[in-house]
């Protein structure tokens, strides 16, 4: 079978559309990611023997924010999101190790620290903001707006507005 | 068994990504610079398909769910920063794990910085829930209670939409 690279979006598109469906239908499981960061996040400080029990946030729901909700069903939907990529990629040999994104060189050099440290300034933005919205684009975007959801809907829109505006400064001029 | 379910739906949604390549930091900012829409088209069939699939499952009587509450507040402020760092760092949480796993190993700093936006949030997060949410917070609304319509006219009108906006990408090539 063979997809041609302009059908592919939709068809694995499609795809994770009934993956949803059977998942929900199955283990009334809705795809989402970004709740597993704070949660490792704070799982290590914890490991690490910080006391975090003063904190509000590992307060609600008697720590359900924190690494005490480890392991549950979106940390294994996480890793076998790594898993499957992994396979999929050696499978078709398109497994490539990269240093730094290709588009991100054309327009910013090939200098590891700036790229370092916009990452980790854009990483902890990205993740406040994902949080504060109570989802990103795989629990807003695809489960939310699934359910039909207003909140879902803002959110989405809003990551596209945010997301649109931030590349036009970054990208300013540049080419690719 | 959950937890196995977890790391199956997982595996094959990794796999769909990646061969989607929709994984890919030039298809992320591509998106948002107006020059490649991979990511919309995949997103958008997945929501399409999906919606139809769980209000199916819900008419049965399979499945029940409400929308997550609506709280502009959280919504718009969480979402426009949400956006501003994906554009800065080219992944989502779920696709920069795929990316990974498929050698580009350079999302190791973004996944970082991700892990320690999660500490920062939950510092925040008692101002955030103190003074943010309470505004304009509605709780769990879905499109077809605010106007008064079967989930059906909502989901027929999402796939139109989705229709004519794939017409127009393919024809300009996006």
């Amino acid at each position: 079978m063979k997809i041609t690279s302009q059908a592919r979006p939709y068809v694995y598109g499609a795809l994770s559309g009934l993956l949803l469906t059977a998942s929900v239908g199955i283990a009334g499981q809705f795809f989402g990611t970004s709740t597993t960061f704070p949660r490792a996040a704070t799982g290590v400080l914890q490991i690490l023997g910080f006391d975090l029990s003063g904190w509000q946030f590992a307060q609600v729901r008697d720590g359900a924010l924190t690494g005490i909700a480890f392991p549950n069903w979106q940390l294994l939907f996480v890793i076998g999101i790594g898993v499957g990529s992994f396979v999929a990629a050696r499978i078709t040999r398109t497994f490539k190790a990269e240093s730094l994104p290709q588009m991100w060189v054309e327009r910013f050099g090939d200098r590891k620290g700036k790229r370092i440290a916009y990452s980790i300034v854009g990483g902890v933005i990205a993740m406040i903001g994902a949080r504060m919205a109570g989802g990103c684009p795989s629990g807003h975007g695809v489960s939310g707006v699934s359910q039909l959801g207003v909140s879902s809907l803002i959110a989405l829109a809003m990551f596209f507005v945010g997301g649109v505006v931030t590349a036009r400064i970054l990208y300013r001029g540049g080419t690719a | 068994m959950t937890l196995v379910f977890g790391l199956v739906t997982g595996v094959f949604f990794g796999a769909f990504l990646q061969q989607a390549e929709a994984i890919r930091f030039e298809r992320q900012v591509g998106a948002m610079r107006l020059i490649d829409m991979t990511i919309v088209k995949f997103m958008l069939t997945t929501i399409v398909v999906g919606s139809i699939g769980i209000y199916l499952l819900s008419d049965l009587g399979v499945v029940s769910f409400a929308p997550r509450s609506l709280s502009l507040g959280l919504q718009i402020v969480g979402g426009l920063l949400f956006g501003v760092g994906w554009a800065i760092i080219g992944y989502c949480p779920g696709t920069s794990i795929g990316a990974l796993a498929e050698g580009r190993y350079h999302v190791v700093w973004p996944i970082i910085g991700m892990l320690l936006g999660g500490i920062v949030f939950a510092l925040l997060y008692p101002a955030i829930q103190t003074y943010l949410a309470p505004i304009g917070a509605f709780g769990s609304v879905s499109v077809q209670s605010l106007l008064g319509i079967s989930h059906w006219f909502v989901i027929a009108a999402l796939a139109i939409g989705a229709f004519f906006l794939f017409r127009f990408f393919e024809r300009k090539g996006l």
